[in-house]
């Protein structure tokens, strides 16, 4: 099909959540793959809702930061005072490590919160200055009272078409609308 | 069969009966044997087993002050534990009888000898002693059995009772802060006082820590299994695991927290009043008692409890909680066998057949009282909100 990439994707627009929660769920079950919902707040279930199955990577990427500032945080004491410095303190043996156990567990919740935050802008592209579903002008009430879903057109199912008859016989679909690049 | 109708636990419940009076009667002979060696395994016994009533008393009150999916679908199971109260009075005579043979700040002879334990006297003497220990068990035998009463009459008819309701939330506002004292203050009596002259402030808040731990394991055991048949099966969901797995991380985290802080304040300090403790601990086969629980009690159960599929499923969960439990007894055993047998390990046989009498009695009284009520509380104005808020979650 010819059309399939002159557009981003097609949107749909619906007035609650429990509309947007069950016109995913349509979606999903309709065997599209490429879609994303968009509302102004937290909505439970939307995840499972639009078929999302997260790989965990949000998870892998803290614990690895956890991992890295145990390690870095136990062994630049372990190298400060045992290594490069040996300094005997009342007596104590150079690797003392219940002293540095206070030091490794701060630096782990540190890199660990680091490797949260920035994982998360990382896997979700973010910052990201441009993104075609802006496009559409009613798309800015996603930030206050309406509920968009997205079918993108690289998904093996979309049609232009028949795509849009679908959306616009979802229930309680308030409009549906092109997204441009 | 109808949603509000008791389980009966009948065989669970005589078989445990079975097994206490069995391991009593062995631990009677032992009595007889060797009085004193009776008394000390009957001390860790207890201590290890008051972290059940106790613990669940703490979390009854904790969620009737929160609300929270997770708290209705446990709560039948914390409520029936925190009811045994009574029991453990009665099973703490033994100790009583053993004062003298147990804690040497009792032995006349012992304390004349000591000027330290002279300057303690005024409060570490037997009838003081005594009169503390009543006073901690009226108030955990009087607020448990109030919020027991209470729950029981808000099932009664169909109506939301906001009063009572109320009064069960006055109630558990009140006992939050009196369970961490009375527990803090009786572990301090109990447990710390074998080794009069070491002190330490956290020891009473590991001892909470520890019971809410073991609260958690024992409630997930139980919600596990019963959440495969009714009235349970359909109401408890992922999500509940989900969060009780969650609880029971932070919960491992906070006693390696409680943990390493008194270890690290003492050895930083490095005082002969205050090392000695952890010097009676590291020799004689104790010592390998710290890393074990290190590596265990804290490394592998954090690092299991860290995955959300095991939490969300209940069969793995279950067995995580099993393992703690297991811990929590190696745990106490470290902090009071070794103040009878400094720097030297022993295992006495009735350091397992005095737990094991204390612990099937207990459980026979828990499942009486478990399955004299509907497993679900009704009536509650939150509860409805709080379920469905987890059915999206499976």
């Amino acid at each position: 099909m010819s059309d399939v990439h002159d557009v981003y994707g097609l949107m749909v627009e619906f007035a609650s959540t429990d509309d947007l929660l069950a016109g995913c769920e349509q979606t999903r079950d309709a065997g599209f793959k490429n879609i994303d919902a968009f509302s102004p707040a937290p909505i439970h279930g939307l995840t499972e809702a639009i078929g999302y199955e997260g790989k965990g990577w949000i998870a892998k990427t803290v614990f690895i930061g956890g991992f890295i500032g145990a390690m870095s945080g136990f062994f630049l004491q372990y190298w400060t005072s045992a290594i490069d410095y040996p300094l005997n303190i009342g007596g104590r043996p150079y690797l003392s490590w219940p002293a540095f156990i206070p030091v490794t567990f701060e630096m782990t919740i540190l890199l660990a919160v680091f490797a949260a935050v920035f994982g998360m802008l990382g896997w979700n592209k973010l910052p990201q200055p441009y993104h075609p579903v802006f496009n559409v002008q009613r798309f800015k009430l996603a930030s206050s009272n309406r509920f968009f879903l997205v079918i993108e057109s690289v998904d093996n199912k979309f049609d232009r078409q028949a795509t849009r008859a679908f959306l616009e016989g979802l229930d309680n679909a308030v409009g549906v609308y092109d997204v441009d690049y | 069969m109808n949603a509000a109708d008791p389980v009966r636990f009948g065989a669970l419940k005589q078989r445990a009966l079975l097994v206490g009076l069995a391991a009593l009667a062995l631990s009677l002979v032992g009595w007889f044997l060797d009085p004193q060696q009776f008394y000390q395994s009957w001390l860790v016994g207890f201590l290890y087993w008051i972290a059940f009533p106790l613990g669940a008393f703490g979390f009854v009150c904790l969620h009737n002050m929160t609300g929270g999916a997770w708290g209705f679908v446990i709560r039948r199971i914390l409520e029936s534990a925190a009811g045994t109260t009574p029991l453990m009075a009665l099973l703490f005579l033994p100790v009583v009888l053993g004062l003298h043979d147990l804690y040497e700040w009792a032995d006349e002879a012992h304390v004349a000898a000591d000027a330290l334990l002279q300057h303690k006297a005024p409060f570490l003497n037997v009838p003081f002693f005594l009169t503390r220990a009543a006073i901690y068990f009226a108030i955990w035998i009087l607020f448990t059995q109030l919020i027991v009463r209470w729950s029981g009459q808000q099932d009664e008819g169909n109506e939301p009772r906001p009063n009572l309701t109320r009064r069960i939330q006055l109630l558990s506002g009140a006992g939050l802060p009196i369970y961490a004292m009375t527990v803090s203050f009786a572990t301090i009596d109990w447990g710390m006082t074998l080794e009069p002259h070491w002190f330490s402030t956290i020891y009473g808040m590991l001892f909470v820590v520890g019971q809410g731990l073991t609260t958690l394991a024992f409630s997930i055991i139980l919600l596990s299994k019963l959440s495969e048949r009714e009235p349970l099966a359909g109401v408890v969901k992922t999500g509940h695991f989900h969060d009780l797995g969650n609880l029971s991380l932070a919960f491992v985290m906070l006693w390696a927290y409680m943990s390493f802080s008194q270890y690290l304040i003492i050895w930083s300090g490095n005082l002969p009043e205050e090392i000695s403790w952890y010097l009676n601990r590291s020799a004689g086969g104790w010592e390998f008692f710290a890393p074990v629980l290190i590596a265990f009690h804290f490394a592998l159960s954090f690092l299991l409890l860290l995955a959300r599929r095991r939490k969300q499923a209940p069969s793995a969960l279950m067995r995580i909680a099993v393992w703690i439990l297991v811990l929590r007894f190696v745990d106490i055993f470290w902090l009071i066998a070794p103040a009878f047998s400094p720097g030297e390990f022993q295992l006495h046989w009735m350091d397992i057949t005095a737990p094991l009498a204390i612990g099937g009695l207990w459980l026979a009284f828990f499942f009486h009282r478990l399955g004299s009520w509907p497993l679900l509380p009704a009536n509650d104005p939150r509860i409805d909100e709080a379920l469905k808020a987890h059915e999206v979650h499976a």
